[in-house]
């Protein structure tokens, strides 16, 4: 029996640090898959669509499932961020157009502190809810791992289209009206 | 006799007073010193302690962190509203409680287990050594080859 303590200790030592490298590699999104399915055109349901995310300035929270139905343009950003703010006016005016077609801009915080958010929201007019992911891994279960990014969410909660950079006008424009036209 | 153990006795009280400092009710609380809070935080974008961080995220952080000082807030009410705005990952030391708890439960977990294990191991090991045989001797050299090997030996001193 005392033969076999000490390759038992091992064993399980072994074991241990395998289960805590498997866990702690299965908690990575991997962001190419996402972009992967979307190119394929296998739009992937969009992830934690039932995480419960504060709303900015309120003491209420909401879901992404709370907007099934829409198309939700759902823009990851940061007040630290300039590339945020270079594309913070186009999405306020996005928001318009959006809002009479069945649409919405959902925007999402990135690591960033609530009243930083709050200031960066009344500067550049924005008008559709912003959420604040706190812990991050709302996020990154979109593979994020930098800001700005944008996903859009189609009326049946898939990712249909995504920018891991900043959007252009141009590419609304290109993006959004078939996916708007989509009845599902 | 009696009177120098009641002597002894008061100084021990007044020490014990003394050492205790005073009321927490006149206590002051300590202002944050920002250097102290930067050491303790890190710039979740970048993985790096906040006092090295040069990102824009770790320019905003320090500035919310001014903020918060400049409220009067404690060290401890300040890292407690960061973790509020940022999640627990911006604290460089994570709490300890959830699965965090290993790592501070891991490693002396592990030392103590190599530990017990050199224990067990080492004197099996000597007691084995000491009780291993010697090796056999060879056979007897006869009077030719021990007279060669001498004549060797001399000849290489």
């Amino acid at each position: 029996m005392r033969r076999f303590l000490i390759p038992g200790v091992i064993a399980v030592t072994a074991v241990a640090v395998l289960a805590l490298l498997t866990f702690g590699v299965s908690q990575q999104t991997d962001a190419s898959s996402i972009d992967a399915r979307v190119a394929d055109g296998k739009f992937p349901l969009a992830p934690s669509a039932h995480v419960s995310l504060p709303i900015l300035g309120s003491s209420a929270s909401k879901t992404l499932a709370d907007y099934r139905g829409k198309v939700v343009v759902l823009n990851v950003f940061a007040s630290w961020c300039q590339p945020c703010a270079g594309e913070a006016p186009l999405l306020a005016r996005e928001q318009q157009t959006l809002a009479k077609s069945g649409g919405t801009m959902l925007g999402v915080t990135y690591l960033d502190n609530s009243s930083a958010s709050e200031q960066f929201a009344h500067r550049f007019h924005i008008t559709y809810p912003v959420l604040r992911d706190v812990s991050g891994s709302f996020v990154r279960s979109f593979g994020t791992t930098g800001v700005p990014e944008t996903f859009v969410i189609n009326r049946a909660g898939r990712i249909q289209a995504l920018q891991r950079e900043p959007v252009t006008e141009q590419w609304l424009r290109r993006t959004l009206p078939p996916i708007l036209a989509e009845r599902s | 006799m009696r009177r120098g153990r009641l002597t002894t006795w008061l100084i021990a009280a007044t020490l014990v007073v003394a050492a205790a400092g005073p009321a927490p009710a006149t206590a002051a609380p300590t202002r944050a010193s920002f250097t102290e809070i930067e050491q303790d935080v890190m710039c979740i974008a970048c993985h790096e302690p906040l006092a090295v961080a040069q990102s824009p995220e770790a320019f905003s952080e320090r500035a919310y962190i001014r903020t918060l000082i400049a409220k009067g807030m404690t060290k401890q009410q300040i890292e407690k509203q960061l973790v509020v705005q940022y999640g627990p990952a911006i604290l460089a030391k994570p709490p300890a409680h959830g699965f965090n708890l290993l790592i501070y439960v891991l490693p002396p977990v592990l030392l103590i287990i190599a530990v017990v294990g050199l224990a067990i191991t080492i004197p099996k090991w000597r007691r084995r050594s000491r009780a291993a045989e010697p090796l056999p001797a060879g056979p007897e050299l006869d009077p030719d080859e021990a007279r060669r090997l001498d004549e060797d030996l001399a000849r290489h001193p």
